[in-house]
């Protein structure tokens, strides 16, 4: 993989801050929301340090402004108030050179192109091909399993499966951030024990800095290096939790007593939120 | 299912497996119910009508029976075609004139919600008077040749396949909009990339409609002070109490008709091939 053959020392987890460097800053970061009853405060004074080649899980009761944060990552939300720095400069352009990929909860796919098609699609949008980077589709494709589905339609592909292409889309082209909104959120459990896995072996695989989204405390710990939880009302962050737990693991990490005592704390964090 | 039996049905294919064979047939008997059973109706009801004008001894003026016609038919084949190729060629060019007027519009009341406001309410009004209304009006202005029954259809077509591709214009997945900022798209790229293609189902929606409208859009044209066309010959035909000759040149109208419904059909499975079976 190109990221890997890019950075000699991959800048991971601990190493990371001697190698890569800050990846996303968020200082005093405010948005709201505005309706015609009311208005909500999605997220209030966040402060958030990203580091580069980190998988992050974003963990939170509904309504914390988990996606929200990811979006204004992401600048398809303006922040209103405190700032925020995404790989040294704004978020607007970190988007306009393709440093960002994006998973949505629907792998919204477009539904009269392949399955290779649709991975293609960044390369033909907005002189993609400019940012193609080093991996074709189709062997991104093969990265996340579906080689021989090349040229399978949307429709005839499983729920896990679209959701696969659209992780092969969002890693065109090598972005430096992949941000993921609740990705496996609508895929049955044994899928999403198998797409968890593949992901870690995709970050482990490209260096991609990953931020993550989920309301499973499961998913949170056995993906993430760190899992900042999030409060509601308004968002903000409630306590950034390490996972003690090996950068080398299995699913079967989950029934260690290790994965177990984080997963209970995560739990009586979230009581408090 | 044992692994002999899986075997068999690897190698020889679905034809010794007794559960596939029971589907193709079950398949096939379908096919051909579908095909058999409107071609059913159609005899039945020729049929019932053939009846009730000999049973009710019903005088040729008022109603001809389907034997009289379809000898008309044979005896003014030439007079019909004659007459059906002008309509002919004023369906099919008010059909591309409105509804290429239709998707161009549909067009710029996406890229403006200003536009969209102004001139929308004037589409319905235009839409609210009759194509009887319409016609009249439209001779005075444009004469006796093809351009008022070209414009009558292609306004009668105009807005259902405005409506249509409007929404399939603005109905895309707000996500699938999400990505293409997180791609930095420009509105050309998400028209063409993404608007345009989810639009095509709605469009062939209006445009099947729009078969059978331009057709009568054209008839009716035609009423109003016309010497040829299909419409003519309905008019001619009434004032002379040749009915048959008007029931002929009404099933010249619905053929027409029907055989552009089956040609635009056809271009829709030709064009929009990423749906389901089930859709079609």
């Amino acid at each position: 993989m190109a990221h890997v053959a890019e950075h000699e020392a991959p800048p991971r987890g601990a190493r990371a801050d001697a190698a890569g460097g800050i990846a996303i800053t968020c200082r005093g970061l405010g948005v709201r929301f505005f309706t015609e009853r009311r208005s909500v405060t999605a997220l209030s004074g966040i402060d958030l340090d990203v580091q580069r080649g980190e998988l992050l899980t974003l963990l939170g009761p509904s309504g914390c402004g988990k996606s929200t944060l990811l979006r204004t990552i992401a600048d398809l939300m303006r922040p209103s108030a405190g700032e925020i720095t995404v790989l040294g400069g704004s978020a607007e352009a970190a988007r306009r050179r393709r440093a960002i990929g994006f998973v949505f909860q629907d792998p919204a796919l477009l539904p009269w192109r392949t399955a290779l098609q649709n991975v293609g699609l960044p390369l033909e949008i907005a002189d993609g091909a400019r940012h193609a980077g080093s991996v074709t589709p189709a062997e991104l494709l093969e990265l996340v399993g579906l080689k021989g589905w090349e040229h399978a339609y949307p429709h005839e592909l499983s729920g896990g499966m679209r959701q696969r292409v659209a992780i092969a889309r969002a890693l065109v082209g090598d972005p430096t951030i992949l941000l993921m909104d609740e990705p496996f959120g609508a895929v049955d459990e044994i899928t999403r024990d198998r797409l968890n896995e593949e992901l870690r072996r995709i970050w482990r695989e490209t260096g991609t800095t990953i931020l993550f989204v989920t309301h499973s405390i499961y998913e949170a710990a056995y993906l993430g290096q760190r899992v900042l939880v999030l409060a509601a009302n308004p968002g903000r962050v409630r306590e950034i939790v390490r996972v003690a737990l090996p950068d080398e693991r299995t699913l079967d990490v989950r029934e260690t007593g290790a994965f177990v005592e984080i997963a209970a704390y995560l739990r009586r964090v979230l009581e408090t939120c | 299912m044992s692994t002999p039996n899986l075997t068999v049905s690897a190698q020889a294919g679905a034809l010794v497996d007794p559960e596939a064979v029971a589907w193709l047939t079950a398949r096939a008997r379908e096919r051909w119910r579908r095909r058999t059973l409107p071609a059913l109706g159609l005899i039945g009801l020729v049929v019932l009508w053939w009846a009730l004008v000999a049973g009710l001894d019903v005088k040729p003026f008022i109603a001809p029976s389907p034997v009289l016609v379809a000898q008309t038919i044979a005896a003014k084949w030439s007079l019909l075609l004659q007459n059906l190729v002008p309509t002919t060629l004023e369906a099919v060019g008010g059909f591309l004139v409105g509804n290429l007027a239709a998707i161009l519009l549909a067009t710029v009341f996406v890229h403006s919600k200003a536009i969209q406001e102004a001139f929308f309410p004037i589409a319905v009004m235009i839409n609210t008077i009759p194509v009887v209304a319409k016609a009249p009006i439209l001779v005075l202005l444009m004469g006796n040749g093809m351009e008022p029954k070209i414009t009558i259809a292609a306004l009668i077509c105009f807005f259902p396949t405005l409506v249509n591709m409007v929404r399939g214009l603005e109905s895309v997945n707000p996500q699938s909009m999400e990505l293409m900022r997180v791609l930095s798209a420009s509105k050309r790229e998400v028209f063409f990339k993404l608007r345009l293609f989810n639009s095509l189902p709605y469009l062939f929606s209006a445009l099947k409609i729009a078969t059978s409208t331009s057709v009568i859009g054209a008839v009716v044209g035609e009423w109003i002070g016309s010497t040829k066309g299909i419409g003519a010959l309905i008019i001619q035909a009434t004032y002379n109490f040749d009915s048959a000759l008007l029931y002929a040149a009404v099933i010249m109208s619905s053929c027409l008709a029907g055989a552009f419904f089956l040609l635009v059909t056809l271009l829709e499975r030709l064009v929009v091939r990423w749906q389901p079976a089930n859709v079609h």
